[in-house]
């Protein structure tokens, strides 16, 4: 499996909406708690070490 | 019980009257690893002369975590039956983040087996028992109270100044190996330096000892509410002594913080106040080695060589598996059985082996004491994940602890044969008749027939391998047969499902060449 860049969740609007709505009420340093917890979570739901270094590469990319 | 030092007695050396005849080994240092270097060559038919400075065993607990792979070294010295009547033996450890248990492992017994995965001793109840080993072998020429002051390598040997009660004397060596700790004399007389990554943690250790009876577990905590912020680990011990470890971050003030009056409210909040303090020591420890393991005719083994941070234990255990790699390379280059270029095929094996621990136990100190900013972040997101999810408790890195390095080599192998028994790893253990493979294996280099006839090779005695269930789940796999070369320190160095004399007899030469 490589890293999908392209659209694959169906209505992004909608996740955005629930991820938005998952730090109301968060301090900052709550909501940067939230994010590594996702971010750890979603990357061993992915756990192909190949992905997640394309991701890591994706996300550093200017 | 208090453990009481009775010195070792002191014997005006020979060479304080009259030039000694040169010897083959000088090794220098009687702490875990010189020992046991002496131990192996003896057995190896080599003498040694064992040089120490001091002439008691270490000072409290000290190392304390004796892995599976170094039992299995004191078996083939003969101690391993005290060391396991007189140690603990855990596999359960937990770990707790504030003051909740967040989860808890177990190492658990394989009966493949022989030894426990892991077995708690003071390092000086270990340090006595290869001492008195050493004193009673007619090979080993132990001298306490001898100073090594000077060293002299040249092309084909070692000359070695050593200071006494008595005065100074000398002595030629062909081989001399710097077994002289952490703070090494004969590092600093050859001038080198340790490379690496230069952080320091200091720990705040101590021995207790108490009646209770606790379960013989590792307890380790993040941020327990008795220590603010830091970590702590709990261990049982022998005779009803517990070893407490504190962290005090690389800021402390090691004499202020091991004053009693500042130590002893600190233990009472782990385990009541129903102790008596034994020994107390704060412990400063980098993650730093030497670029060369072997300088000609020097050659370093343990923590004059590496300094690695203790969680995981490491560092002795690492040392020994030093002291076991040199041994039969060293013992054979000197009968004239092997090339010198065996010797540097221990710089290759053991630097790669260090780095894995320096790496490891590097991380493990990362984890306990993460730099502010993200790393902590993410630090204290894993522990708080580990709480609800299992995934999360794999990433909680509380030391990784010990296990052989696996020698990186091109030594012949099948892939239908088990990964934990390929070439580089030490051959796992299983049952053998009434008792076990690795005892069977001899000091030699072997061929183990398992469920064939082995190709007759010169100088490479067979040993046929019962089949069991733990032979077939860790050397045979997916094969019905196999062949494996096994190296005098029970290293597998090549294997096959089916090879000819040819084939075994190259892989045999390229083992005494210390090829890769
Ligand atoms: C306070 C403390 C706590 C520790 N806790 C842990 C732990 O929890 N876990 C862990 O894995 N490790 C721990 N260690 C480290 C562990 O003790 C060492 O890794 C281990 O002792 C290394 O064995 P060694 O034989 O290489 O060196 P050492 O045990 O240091 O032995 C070196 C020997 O050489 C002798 N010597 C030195 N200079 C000379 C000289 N010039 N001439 C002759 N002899 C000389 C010394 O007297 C000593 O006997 C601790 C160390 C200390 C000091």
């Amino acid at each position: 499996m490589s890293l999908i860049d392209t659209p694959n969740i169906d209505d992004p609007d909608d996740f955005l909406a629930e991820l938005l709505a998952a730090h109301r009420g968060l301090t900052e340093a709550q909501s940067h708690a939230l994010n590594a917890q996702l971010l750890l979570i979603l990357a061993n739901h992915v756990g192909d070490p190949a992905v997640l270094r394309a991701a890591l590469a994706l996300a550093r990319q200017r | 019980m208090a453990h009481a030092y009775a010195p070792f007695p002191y014997v005006a050396p020979p060479g304080l009257n009259a030039p000694e005849p040169r010897h083959k080994v000088v090794i220098i240092g009687a702490g875990p690893v010189g020992l046991v270097l002496a131990l192996d060559l003896a057995r190896r038919g080599t003498p040694s002369v064992l040089l120490e400075a001091g002439d008691a065993v270490a000072t409290g607990s000290r190392a304390m975590g004796w892995s599976r792979r170094s039992l299995e070294i004191f078996d083939r010295l003969g101690i391993a039956d005290k060391v396991l009547e007189k140690g603990v033996p855990w596999s359960v450890g937990r770990v707790c983040h504030g003051d909740d248990e967040i989860f808890s492992f177990d190492l658990a017994e394989d009966p493949g087996d022989r030894m426990p995965p892991f077995l708690n001793l003071q390092q000086y109840h270990v340090e006595h028992f290869l001492t008195d080993r050493a004193l009673a072998d007619p090979l080993i020429d132990l001298r306490f109270r001898n100073r090594v002051t000077g060293i002299d390598p040249d092309a084909d040997g070692v000359q070695v100044t050593i200071r006494t009660p008595d005065g100074s004397y000398m002595l030629a060596a062909d081989y001399a190996i710097a077994c002289d700790g952490a703070r090494s004399t004969v590092r600093a007389m050859l001038d080198l330096d340790f490379e690496g990554e230069l952080f320091e943690e200091r720990f705040l250790i101590a021995d207790v000892e108490m009646e209770g009876d606790l379960p013989s577990e590792r307890w380790f905590w993040f941020e327990p509410g008795f220590h603010d912020g830091q970590s702590a680990l709990l261990h049982r011990q022998a005779d009803n002594i517990y070893r407490i470890d504190l962290q005090l971050g690389p800021h402390a003030d090691p004499k202020d913080e091991s004053r009693p009056e500042r130590v002893i409210p600190r233990i009472e909040q782990v385990i009541g106040p129903d102790f008596d303090l034994d020994w107390v020591s704060v412990y400063s420890f980098q993650c730093r080695r030497l670029g060369e393991f072997v300088h000609g005719r020097v050659i370093f083994a343990g923590d004059s060589a590496h300094l690695i941070p203790p969680f995981g234990a490491r560092g002795a255990n690492g040392g020994l598996q030093d002291a076991d790699n040199l041994g039969w390379k060293l013992a054979a280059v000197l009968d004239g059985r092997a090339p010198p270029s065996l010797i540097d095929s221990y710089n290759r094996e053991r630097v790669q082996a260090a780095d894995e621990n320096i790496r490891q136990s590097s991380r493990a100190t990362r984890f306990m004491g993460p730099a502010n900013g993200v790393e902590r972040l993410f630090r204290d997101q894993i522990l708080a994940l580990a709480r609800k999810a299992p995934f999360a408790r794999d990433w909680v890195n509380s030391g990784r602890l010990s296990t052989p390095c696996i020698y990186a080599t091109t030594g012949p192998d099948d892939p239908r044969l088990p990964a934990i028994s390929r070439p580089g790893a030490v051959a796992p253990d299983a049952p053998q008749g009434a008792g076990w493979l690795l005892a069977a294996l001899g000091r030699d280099a072997m061929l183990l027939a398992i469920n064939c006839d082995a190709p007759a090779v010169a100088d490479l005695p067979v040993l046929p391998v019962e089949v069991n269930p733990a032979v077939v789940a860790r050397y045979l796999g997916r094969a019905g047969r196999a062949l494996y070369l096994v190296r005098p320190d029970q290293v597998i160095a090549a294997r096959w499902v089916e090879a000819d004399a040819r084939q075994i007899a190259k892989a045999l030469a390229a083992l005494w060449e210390g090829r890769a």
